[in-house]
Parts: C-alpha cells; structure tokens; sequence
C-alpha cells in the first residue's frame, strides 16, 4: 500500500513537470498582407495583398486599403502559401511517447470507434507550437490501436480547447487486416499472420452482421420516434459508415491488403479514404479506377521490401498521383510533424514536383475531407491558415515569418526556440561561483 | 537457411580471407567541388587512382582507358558521408547481460548482406560507425565500417587502421535493462555513475599488476581478462569513448569521472541536452554527435532543441549529426541541412556536420571527410546543391569504386536472395523513432517499447 501511495506520488510529480507547453499568445484582429507573392494552389501564383478578417480571407487584390484598426505586414519579397494539412498524426495525444500515462492514443478494445481523439487532445501539447511554427496549421489527429480504432479529428493547431481547434471533420479510423509485419521486431511466423487476419476478417463480418440488425433496429425506433432499447455505443459510431454517409479512415499498406481492402470496400459500399498505401505504387491503377482517396506517409521511410527500390517510397505519391488519386501526404508522426514539408520535398524531388506535392499538403487533403470550402487555398470565403515565408516552404534554409490560424497570428516560439535563445550564449558560461 | 549460409561461409573463409578490397580508379570531371576544408572548387575535376584521391585541378585527364570516367558537369560532388552512429551491417547489437562487457566486439557479428547498406549508399553515405547497443553503461566495442557493399567477406567492411571505439550509455536503457529488468545496480543515474568508477579502478589496478609482473616487481602472473584487457587500453588512450547520453547532468558526471582517470578521448552521442553544457563540453575537448531533430520520445529527450548542433557549434564544440536508423542514414544531407532552418548554420558549417566532423570524432579524419589529395576516393555526387530538398545523390564511390550509381540501379540489390527473409515489414501502425540501440534486449525488459 505504501508502495502504491508512492507511485502515485511520482506519477503526479512526473506528469507536474511534463504538462506542456508555454508561449506567447496569438495575436487576433484585422490584417492586411502587402505586397506577397500568392501560391494560391487553386488560382495560380501571382502577386498582391491579402485582407484576413473575422478569421477569413476576406479580400485578395493589389493595393487593397486598411481598414481601420487593421495591422499591416509588409510582405515584399516574401511568398504567403495556405496553411499545410498533414492527414495522419498522433498530435496532441501524446506528450512523452515512451511514458505510457502521458500517451492517449491507444485505448483498449478492438471494436471502439466511440473513442474520439478530439477528447483528449491536449492544446498545451508541447509539440503543437513546435509543428505550427514549420507551417503546419492543420493537422488528422487518429487514435492507433484496435481493428476499429476510434475517431480521427482534424484540429488546427492554434485554440486553448478541443473544440476551439477543432477543424469540422472527423471519422472513424478502421486498421484493415494486415498480412505484413509491424517492423523489425516483429517475429511472428507466416502462418500465425495468417491466423491474425482470419481472426480479424472473422471480427469485421460480426461488427458488419451485428450493424446490419442494429441499422434496422436504428432505423425503426427513428421512425417510431422511440429510444433504442439496446444502445451500443460502438455500433452506434459506425452506423453512418454502415448506411454509407460517412467515409471510413482505412489503414492499409501492402499490396495484397490493399487489393483485399479494395474488394471489402466495394461489397459493402463503404465510402472509403485508404491511409498510409505505403505499397500504392503497386496497385496505383487499381486504386485509382475505384476513385479511393489516399493519404500516403510517411514518404521518409524505406521499402516494406529488401527487394524493392531504395527510393520506392519516395516515389509512392508520384506514381499514385500520376494514375489519377487523389492523394495527400501525412507524416505519422507526433513530436516531429513539422517534417510535413519535407516529406513533401521528398515526394515532389522523386517525380512529384513541387505543385503536385504542395496540393498534397493544401487542397488535396482538405477535398478528402469534404472540407475544400473552408481549407487548402487561398481563396476569399476560406479560413485564414496561412504561412509567410522567405522561399520555397520544402527547403530547410527558408525562414518562415509568419504563421496564421485561423485568422490568428500565433507566436512563432516553441521549446526549440526557446532553448535556443536561452543556451546559445549561456549566461553564466564557465565561471563557478564560490 | 542462415545456419546453412554460415556453414558455407566458414568453410569459404580461408578463400574469402584473401580476397582483397577492390581499389578503383575514377576520374570525376567538371563537377563543383564541395571540397569542405579547401572550399569550393567550381568546374574541376578530381582523379581517384588505386582508390585514393591523387589529383584534384583543372583538365585533368584518364592515364588509361582503364579509368571510370563520370561527367559531373552541373553536379556537386563531395566527400562521402559518414555516420557516427549506426547499426546497419551487424547481424547483432546489444550484449545486454552485464552492465560492462567491454569484452565484446561488434565486428565480430558484421552482415555484409544488410540491404540497409545499399540504401545508405544510395543516401551518399560511405563510412559508418556500426556501434554496439546501449544496454550497458560500458557497451561493446565498435567497428567502423567502409561501406564496400557486394563483398561476400564482413572483414573487407572493416576500415583497416581506423582507431578503436567503445560504446558507453548514461541514462534511461542501462537504467532499464539492469536495474528495472534485473535488478542489480544500475537502477538510478548514481549507479551509473559507480559502474564507470568501479570499472576503470579495477582497470587501474589490472594495469599495474600486470606491470609489476612485466618489470618483474610481482613473480606471479595476473589473471587475464579480456574485459580489463579493453578497460586498460581505454585509460592508455587507445580507444575513443561514445557515449549513448541525453541528459546535461549525465554528461557532465562522466567527464568529471574521466577527468579523474585522465581519460581525454571522448565523444557523446545523441547528447539532447548537450547545448546546456556547451561550454563544459567544449572545455573538455570532447564532441557531440547528435540528431537533427529527433526529441520527445523519451522522458531524457524532452527538454530539447532541434538547435542543438548549432549551438554546440557556435560553442566551440566537433559537432556531427548522425542516423542511428536505417532510415534517416539514406538522407543525412537532408537531416543536415536541417541545422539550416534551425540556427542558420553556412553550408560548409552544415556540411561539416556529416564529413569531416564525424571523420574527427572516429579518428579518420587523415584518410576521409574532405576531397584532399592523398585521402581515400570516397565521393558522393549529387544533382543538385546536397543541402537542398531536392538533391538526389547519383553517384556513390568508395574506394574509387562505384558502389551506387543512380541510373543503373538494379532495383532489387540484395547480394543474396535469403528465403528466410521477411517478406515485407510494410505496415507501420505508429512510427516514431524507431532505431536499434535497445535491439536484442527484449529479455530483459518486461516491456519492450520501440524506441531508443
């Protein structure tokens, strides 16, 4: 007992001193952007001022007046890009990924799509400032674990609440059966594989009977006006997905799994969004004819095979892009999405190039999400998510100035930062005192 | 299928043994040099003869036909890289059943058929520091490797005449591993502290027995002990410490421990929190070897900064950024560069980062790390400046020899086709840092978490 009293005694101690982050706060108001270089993604690249009020792109034109009270930025020799848009991470849902109290992402269960990792977003996440501040505004934050393993956000990554961040879109995050292993230390033998996924696809078809009963059941207490006697929460979550009106966050990677995952989202008419494709390149053609999104990352990773090109996976949003999907790039990441750019970079210098692989992390995100009018360009009406930079945003030697969310000039600080202006010229340096 | 391979490996041995590594000639033409300590050298050309460096200039052209000639015009073309922080190559990584086991050498267990190998090759990378584990607070010995992928021989991966190293670690894993895993001492950073101070008093007094018995002062002979054998020579210098560390605090208990020992070869790996002890650091004479950006996976990475390098090197400190991962090893420019964004390091100061600042901290840096006349023909060329996102090396030499060369990439590179190979790793359901310091240590650990 007493030993118990101590540890959670140093567990609160621990989370005291891990509980995130401080900065400055973000600066709201009226803003007018003079004299940029636009990478509007949707209309071009041309030069000119952005008014950004009530949160939103209010205005783009030259010589646009300030209203008064508004702030002016001089932006002469610098370009504004849309706020990037990484479609897979664990942001916010972690702080210390190897301290299992600070970790929110993997819940128990494998049937728990009633999970949502918008609850338990914390918007003092260390992370947070460190990945704004390298363009990323907006981010899919998804739980990991279990067959359906909860319900992805998209967060903006400026609020001092979940729902102050949060983007307008969620779903439910399903790991389709896998037939690869997870990675290096995985040393189940092929049979057991095989076993693992027939137990998986014998899990699917229950949740899929049981949602058939459970549709019917939903759909008459609806007509009759009545309460569910038999409320399950889990089946609850999925029904949208069942009946078709909500897409479904698929984990798939191999080829083979891919193709299985192909066939089981047409028998069932599931309004898919593929995750991850880290084997796209393979079945790009398939993918494509079924008209799957596919959001693929992260793209700084080697081959699933020892057999395949070292620069296959760099190669995947290419090659998927050029067969006619939609794709997006995620970096799956937690502490380091601020890569997002990079591995863009990486995706636009093996085949990509730049404009495609800039969509990739802008618009193309926000039309899989269903969120083009809101998201992933710069066009009047949109949220103001934008980034001021000095060149091209993938180089790591372009200095970013400036970053919005929604509307909101957040502090371009974070830890890193931080750190850096405290110990760069330590203050006292060598000198002990007596 | 391994066992039948070693077999067949072990009766080839006294034929492989006397295959000789190949030295090859090259002439480099009209590409910009990135020399790294002479500067840059716009349109000139670089002969490689019996794989060292022989003339760097202008019009320069073949002695023979014999040469491989490559027309670098528009390209950049730059020492390989080397990585002072890897385990690609090695079949195994931690000896994790005692916290010093000196005694053991990871050039014992290299894997010359590591596609990881081919692939840092891709990434420009020639030379690699193939470390133990960090299981241990005194690990194993390290080799450094030359990357001369498509030899059948681990000995011809061994960089003949690089100084020895040994592998140290502070903090979190031998803490895990031995005291949370087993239960002996280490279980707190005091422990650590006292298994270095143990050791190296045992290793002091191992030295002068068996000086006492060389001299003649004692007639009967000591005991051997391959342990204390290694633990001498590090204090006579002999061989460079890297040490696995994270935390300010740690750094600076091992530094006052080898103050004590007179220990003075010393570099700290991944070092998170290094910047805070910059100046102790660069007062010691010791170097960092760090990464560009990796923190927070661990409770010891929390309090970092992706401005790490540059501040060590605006301290004064021999600075490098390493992989420690098959993965990041195939971009080390780009992880370099890096430093660019974070603390607006020039490009010969990033540059130096992955070339001739690891070659220090191995004790190479007479034979690699720059393009100088008389230095081994390691070259990378790339497309585009290195520090760019959208380089692409495409061409990887070692030894004068085209170990990667972009448009002949065969695309299945492996040497060996091994059935027992595991077909595809190629779902990730969350990935974070995933690297191989803790590999093999799994039973020892109730838990195994994946990072470092």
């Amino acid at each position: 007992m007493k030993r118990n009293i101590y540890f959670v005694f140093a567990l609160l101690l621990s989370m005291g001193s891990i509980s995130g982050q401080m900065v400055s706060k973000g600066e709201g108001g009226t803003f007018v952007l003079k004299n940029a270089t636009l990478y509007t993604i949707t209309n071009g690249i041309k030069t000119g001022d952005i008014l950004v009020e009530n949160q939103k792109i209010k205005a783009i034109g030259t010589n646009l007046a300030l209203p008064s009270g508004a702030k002016s930025i001089d932006c002469t020799g610098k370009r504004i890009y849309p706020g990037f848009i990484d479609g897979g991470t664990t942001l916010g849902l972690a702080e210390v990924s190897s301290v299992s109290v600070t970790v929110d992402h993997n819940e128990i269960g494998d049937v728990i799509p009633q999970m949502k990792a918008l609850t338990a977003v914390n918007p003092n996440a260390s992370a947070i400032p460190v990945t704004r501040t390298n363009g990323v505004t907006t981010v899919i934050t998804h739980p990991t674990t279990g067959r359906f393993a909860g319900t992805a956000a998209l967060i903006n990554l400026h609020g001092y609440t979940p729902d102050q961040m949060y983007g307008g879109f969620s779903a439910v995050r399903m790991l389709f059966p896998s037939t690869g292993r997870f990675g290096r230390w995985d040393r189940r033998t092929d049979e057991v594989i095989k076993a693992d996924k027939e137990k998986a696809f014998d899990l699917i078809n229950e949740v899929w009977k049981d949602l058939t009963l459970y549709h019917r059941i939903d759909s008459v207490a609806t007509l009759r006006k009545t309460k569910l006697s038999n409320y399950r929460p889990d089946l609850h979550t999925l029904l949208p997905v069942f009946r078709g009106t909500a897409p479904l966050l698929i984990e798939v990677n191999k080829r083979e799994d891919i193709q299985e995952a192909l066939g089981w989202v047409k028998k069932y008419k599931v309004k898919a969004i593929f995750t991850g494709v880290k084997e796209g390149w393979r079945v790009a053609d398939e993918i494509a004819k079924e008209k799957i999104p596919c959001i693929v990352g992260p793209i700084l990773d080697n081959p699933g095979r020892d057999y395949d090109a070292y620069d296959i996976v760099y190669k995947n949003p290419s090659i998927l892009s050029k067969a006619g999907v939609l794709v997006a790039i995620r970096t799956s990441q937690n502490e380091n999405v601020r890569n997002l750019p990079f591995n863009a970079g990486f995706a636009a210098a093996y085949g990509m190039g730049t404009e495609e692989a800039l969509k990739a992390i802008t618009i193309n995100p926000a039309k899989i999400f269903g969120m083009e009018t809101s998201y992933g360009s710069l066009e009047v009406g949109k949220w103001a998510n934008l980034v001021i930079c000095d060149g091209d945003p993938f180089e790591m030697k372009t200095k970013i100035s400036h970053v919005f969310i929604k509307g909101w000039s957040v502090p371009m600080e974070n830890r890193h930062t931080q750190l850096y202006d405290e110990f760069l010229t330590r203050s006292p340096g060598l000198e002990v005192k007596d | 299928m391994k066992k039948i391979l070693y077999i067949a490996l072990t009766i080839c041995m006294p034929y492989l043994c006397i295959a000789q590594v190949t030295m090859g000639d090259v002439l480099i033409k009209n590409g910009t040099l990135l020399t790294i300590t002479k500067g840059i050298l716009a349109e000139t050309d670089i002969l490689v003869e019996k794989g060292k460096i022989k003339r760097i200039g202008k019009n320069i052209s073949a002695p023979s036909a014999s040469y491989k000639v490559i027309d670098a015009k528009g390209m950049f073309v730059m020492p390989g890289i080397i990585d002072a922080h890897s385990h690609i190559g090695l079949d195994v990584v931690n000896e994790a059943t005692s916290p010093v086991t000196s005694e053991v050498n990871v050039g014992d267990g290299i894997d010359p058929f590591d596609i990881n190998v081919y692939q840092a090759l891709a990434g420009g990378v020639t030379v690699s520091h193939a470390m133990h584990g960090s299981a241990n607070a005194i690990g194993g010995q390290c080799q450094t490797i030359k990357h001369r992928y498509g030899t059948y021989n681990p000995s011809d991966f061994i960089m003949e005449g690089a100084p020895r190293t040994i592998k140290f670690a502070l903090g979190e894993n031998p803490i895990r591993v031995h005291g949370e895993g087993s239960g002996i001492v280490p279980r707190t950073r005091m422990g650590v502290e006292q298994i270095f101070r143990t050791a190296f008093t045992e290793a002091s007094i191992y030295k002068q027995k068996w000086e006492d018995y060389n001299t003649g002062k004692a007639k009967d002979i000591p005991e051997y002990s391959t342990r204390m054998e290694v633990l001498r020579d590090i204090l006579d210098g002999k061989i460079i410490i890297h040490c696995h560390s994270y935390r300010a605090d740690e750094i600076l208990m091992l530094m006052n421990v080898l103050k004590d020992f007179n220990i003075k070869k010393i570099c700290f790996q991944h070092v998170n929190e290094g910047f805070k002890v910059a100046p102790e650091l660069a007062a010691f004479g010791a170097t960092a070897s760090v990464f560009a950006d990796w923190w927070a996976y661990k409770m010891e990475v929390y309090y970092s900064t992706a401005y790490n390098a540059a501040i060590l090197t605006r301290n004064g400190v021999i600075t490098s950024i390493n992989s420690d991962s098959g993965e990041l090893i195939r971009h080390l420019y780009h992880e370099a560069a890096k430093t660019q964004r974070y603390g607006n390091l020039t490009d010969e100061e990033a540059l130096k980062l992955i070339t001739i600042n690891p070659a220090i901290q191995l004790g190479i840096d007479g034979r690699v790390g720059s393009l100088e006349v008389g230095k081994d023909g390691d070259i990378a060329i790339f497309d585009k400046h290195p520090l760019s996102i959208y380089a692409i090396p495409q061409f990887t030499i070692v030894d004068g020899t085209v170990k990667f060369d972009r448009k002949n990439d065969k695309i299945d590179m492996r040497i060996i086709a091994n059935p027992d190979d595991k077909v595809t790793s190629s779902f990730i359901e969350y990935h974070s840092h995933d690297d191989r310091c803790m590999e093999g240590v799994a039973d020892f650990l109730f838990k195994v978490h994946s990072h470092k």
